[in-house]
C-alpha cells in the first residue's frame, strides 16, 4: 500500500482535458475493478479458515443482495428477477463449490480461487453461441465482484449516493459510472489514466467542468476528503493547498472566466486573419440538442455530426423515420449553413447488442464504421435513406468514416446511387447533388489521398484516429497514452500531404479532431492551408480569437519552421514560445500549459 | 437393490416450448423448483449432462425453443418432483398464455 498524504501539501501534474479551476473536497472513488488481488498460497492448517472466510463472504453477499431486493418496488419485477438469479449464482456449484475445491486442493487464498473459478466459467460461457445467454457472464462477474469486496471488507459504493459538491478522484471512470453520477454534485474530475480523448475528458467537456487525467497516482496520493485545487487548463493538481495557493487560484479562475466571456461576446465575428485569410470554423456535435449551443458560439455550420447516439440510446435500432426527423431538424435549424452528417461509426468497443459482433481482440482495427455498414446493407440503407430525405430541408453533406481505400468509396457510392433510385421511384425528394466526402483517418487513406480525390467532393481529416493508427498508440492504454502526440512530425506531414492533394484536385479539406480545438495547434493548422476546422462548440470563441490574431504569412512561416523539427516535444515547445509571444494575454489567462 | 427402489429414479424427455428458450429466468425457475425437493435433478442435451440445481450449468446447455432435454431425477421424492417439473415445462415456464 502507498502511504497516503495527510494534510501535507503535494502537487501533481497531469493532462489537462477540460479547462477551469476549482477548489473543493476530494471524493475518492475506488472502482479499479478489484484489480489484482493478493494472491498467496496457504498451508494445510489454513484451509479450513480460508473456506470459512469464503463462506462468510458468500453469506454477507447474500444478505446484501436480499436487502437490495427488498428495496425494489413491487411493480419493477424484472429487476428483482435479476437479483433472484444473482442469489442463485452466488450459491451455484460452478462458482461456490469449485472455489472451495480450489482452496482445498490448490491451497490458494479465497480471492485467488474465486477469480480462477470465474475465469473458468467465463471460458465456458464464451463458447455459447446464443448471445443472450453468453452475456449472462456479466451477472456472474457482478456477483463475483460483490463477493470479492466482502472478502476484502470493502463496501460497494454507488456514485449516485454522493450528497455534497465534490471533485471526483478515480482510477478511471466508465460510461456506466458517469451515467450514474449525480452531475449537479460534481465540480470536476481527476483520474489516474486517460488522455485527451478518454471518456472522462469528453464527458467533462460536455458538462463544461474542469478535468485532469493521466495523473497516474492520484488515487494513491489523495485521501478521501482532502482539499484539492484542480487547474483544468494546466493539468496541475494541488493536494492540501495553503491559503496563499487558494487565493492565487481563485484570482486566476476569475481572470479566466472574465476573459472567456469577453471573447464569447465577439464569437459571431468571422475567423479572419489580420491579413485577410478566412478559415471556416464549424462545430462537432453528437446530439440534436447541441445545435442551440452551436449557434450561440458562432459556428458557421456543423462540420461533423456524429450519428451514433440514436443507435446507442436504446436496445432497438432506430427507424428510418426517427433518423429522418432528427437529421431534418438539425438541417433546418442550421440552414443555410451546411451540416456534414457522418454515417455510423460504430463497431469495436462502442457497439450495442443489436448486431452480432464477434468478440474482437483489437476492436479499433475490427469490424466497424464503413466496414460494418457495407457488411450490413440493411443498417446502412436505413441511415442513407434518412440522410437523403433530410437533404432537402437544408444544406446537408454526407461523409463516410474509416475509409482505407478507393474500393470502399466505390461500394458505398454504389449503394448510395441505388438508394437514390429507390427514392426516385417512390417519388421522394432529396438533394441530387448532395456532396459526398470521406474521413481521412487511416494512414493508407493519407497515402492514396490523390486517388481518393477523384471519387469525393471533400476530405475531413479525423486526427483522433489518425494519430492512434499512425503512431500505433492505443489512447486508452495508460502505459502508452503519453505517446499519443498530435505534434509528432509524422502527423504534421500526413496532414500536409492530404491538404496538398486536396488543393491540387480542387476539393475542400477540413480537420475535425481534438487538434482543431487546441489553441497551440491553430497556427500550424492555419499555416497548412486547411479550408475549415470543426471542433467542440465551446472552444470556438477561443479558436476564432487566435485566428484573428495571427497573420497567415506568420502562420505559414511558423509551419515551415516546425516542419524542420525532429520531435513532438520540440514542435510543442516552439509553438508554446511563439504563442506566448504573439498572444501574451492567453498565457496570462491560463489557456496554455505552463 | 431393495424392492421398490426403481421409483427412486425417474427419467423423461421434455421439450422446451416457450419462445425464448431455456434462458436465465426459465432456468431460475427450474433451480427454484429443484431447491424444494430432496431428489437430485440432472438435465441432458446431446452428450452433455448437467446438475439441475445450478443455474449456470443449465444455461451452458444453451437450449433454444424446440430443444428436447433428457431429464433424470434421483431420490425419494423423484416422482412428485418429475410431476411438477413436467408441469413447469408444459406451462412454458409461465411465460406465455
Amino acid at each position: 500500500m502507498t502511504v497516503r498524504s495527510n494534510e501535507s501539501k503535494d502537487t501533481m501534474q497531469g493532462i489537462p482535458v477540460s479547462p477551469g479551476i476549482i477548489v473543493g473536497k476530494a471524493h475518492l472513488v475506488d472502482r479499479s475493478r478489484v484489480k489484482i488481488l493478493y494472491q498467496y498460497l496457504i498451508d494445510e492448517k489454513q484451509v479450513a479458515g480460508e473456506v470459512e472466510r469464503f463462506e462468510n463472504a458468500i453469506r454477507a453477499t447474500d444478505e446484501q443482495i436480499k436487502i437490495l431486493k427488498n428495496r425494489v418496488p413491487e411493480h419493477v419485477k424484472e429487476h428483482s428477477f435479476i437479483l433472484d438469479s444473482h442469489l442463485m449464482i452466488l450459491k451455484d456449484s460452478m462458482l461456490r463449490d469449485s472455489t472451495i475445491r480450489r482452496i482445498e486442493e490448490e491451497k490458494i487464498n479465497a480471492e485467488w480461487a474465486l477469480k480462477k473459478s470465474f475465469h473458468e466459467i467465463r471460458k465456458i460461457f464464451a463458447q455459447i453461441d446464443d448471445e443472450y445467454i453468453s452475456n449472462r457472464i456479466q451477472d456472474v462477474e457482478n456477483v463475483s465482484e460483490r463477493i470479492l469486496r466482502n472478502l476484502s471488507g470493502e463496501m460497494v459504493e454507488s456514485l449516485a449516493e454522493i450528497r455534497e459538491r465534490v471533485i471526483i478522484v478515480a482510477h478511471d471512470l466508465s460510461p456506466a459510472d458517469t451515467t450514474e453520477l449525480n452531475i449537479s454534485k460534481v465540480m470536476g474530475f481527476i483520474t489516474d489514466v486517460g488522455g485527451q480523448t478518454s471518456h472522462t475528458a469528453i464527458m467533462a467537456q460536455a458538462l463544461e467542468i474542469p478535468a485532469v487525467v493521466g495523473l497516474e497516482s492520484a488515487t494513491a496520493r489523495i485521501a478521501d476528503r482532502d482539499l484539492l485545487i484542480v487547474d483544468g487548463s494546466t493539468g496541475e493538481v494541488i493536494i492540501n493547498p495553503d491559503d496563499a495557493d487558494i487565493i492565487h487560484y481563485q484570482e486566476k479562475e476569475l481572470q479566466h472566466e472574465k476573459y472567456k466571456s469577453s471573447i464569447a461576446r465577439i464569437s459571431h465575428l468571422p475567423a479572419e486573419t489580420p491579413d485577410g485569410y478566412r478559415i471556416a470554423i464549424k462545430a462537432n456535435i453528437e446530439f440534436l440538442e447541441e445545435v442551440a449551443a452551436v449557434r450561440d458560439h458562432g459556428a458557421e455550420g456543423i462540420g461533423l455530426y456524429r450519428t451514433e447516439f440514436l443507435y446507442l440510446r436504446s436496445k432497438v435500432l432506430p427507424t428510418e423515420e426517427e433518423l429522418f426527423n432528427d437529421y431534418k431538424e438539425v438541417a433546418e435549424i442550421m440552414n443555410p449553413d451546411p451540416v456534414t452528417i457522418r454515417t455510423l461509426d460504430l463497431g469495436g468497443d462502442k457497439f450495442a447488442s443489436h448486431i452480432e459482433i464477434a468478440n474482437e481482440m483489437n476492436p479499433a482495427m475490427g469490424l466497424r464504421a464503413i466496414r460494418l455498414c457495407l457488411k450490413e446493407p440493411g443498417l446502412f440503407r436505413t441511415q442513407l435513406r434518412a440522410i437523403l430525405r433530410a437533404s432537402t430541408f437544408g444544406h446537408v453533406q454526407l461523409m463516410f468514416p474509416m475509409i482505407s481505400g478507393v474500393q470502399e468509396v466505390i461500394e458505398a457510392k454504389e449503394i448510395l446511387t441505388r438508394i437514390k433510385g429507390e427514392l426516385d421511384s417512390e417519388e421522394i425528394l432529396y438533394d441530387e447533388n448532395i456532396p459526398v466526402g470521406v474521413m481521412i483517418e487511416i494512414p493508407s487513406a493519407v497515402t492514396i489521398s490523390d486517388l481518393l480525390t477523384k471519387h469525393v467532393d471533400f476530405f475531413s481529416i479525423g486526427t483522433n484516429d489518425l494519430i492512434q493508427y499512425a503512431l500505433a498508440i492505443d489512447r486508452v492504454n495508460e502505459h502508452v497514452a503519453y505517446m499519443y502526440q498530435p505534434f509528432h512530425p509524422a502527423i504534421l506531414r500526413m496532414i500536409r500531404q492530404v491538404v496538398l492533394e486536396g488543393k491540387k484536385a480542387g476539393i475542400k479539406v477540413s480537420l475535425c479532431g481534438e487538434m482543431a480545438g487546441d489553441p497551440l495547434c491553430i497556427p500550424i493548422l492555419l499555416g497548412l492551408g486547411l479550408d475549415e476546422l470543426s471542433l467542440n462548440a465551446r472552444s470556438i470563441p477561443l479558436v476564432k480569437t487566435i485566428v484573428r490574431a495571427i497573420p497567415l504569412e506568420q502562420a505559414r512561416y511558423d509551419f515551415e519552421q516546425v516542419l524542420q523539427l525532429n520531435t513532438a516535444m520540440e514542435v510543442r515547445d516552439y509553438l508554446l514560445k511563439r504563442m506566448k509571444k504573439m498572444i501574451p494575454e492567453l498565457g496570462e489567462k491560463g489557456f496554455f500549459p505552463t | 437393490m431393495i424392492p421398490g427402489d426403481f421409483n427412486m429414479e425417474q427419467t423423461k424427455v421434455l421439450k422446451i416450448s416457450n419462445n425464448l428458450g431455456l434462458h436465465a429466468r426459465a432456468a431460475g425457475k427450474i433451480v427454484a423448483l429443484a431447491n424444494q425437493y430432496e431428489s437430485k435433478l440432472f438435465l441432458k442435451k446431446d452428450a452433455d449432462e448437467v446438475d439441475g440445481s445450478s443455474i449456470l450449468s443449465i444455461l451452458t446447455l444453451s437450449c433454444p425453443k424446440g430443444t428436447e432435454v433428457e431429464v433424470k431425477i434421483v431420490g425419494e421424492d423423484s416422482e412428485a418432483f418429475m410431476e411438477s417439473l413436467t408441469e413447469l415445462f408444459s406451462n412454458k415456464f409461465g411465460e406465455e398464455q
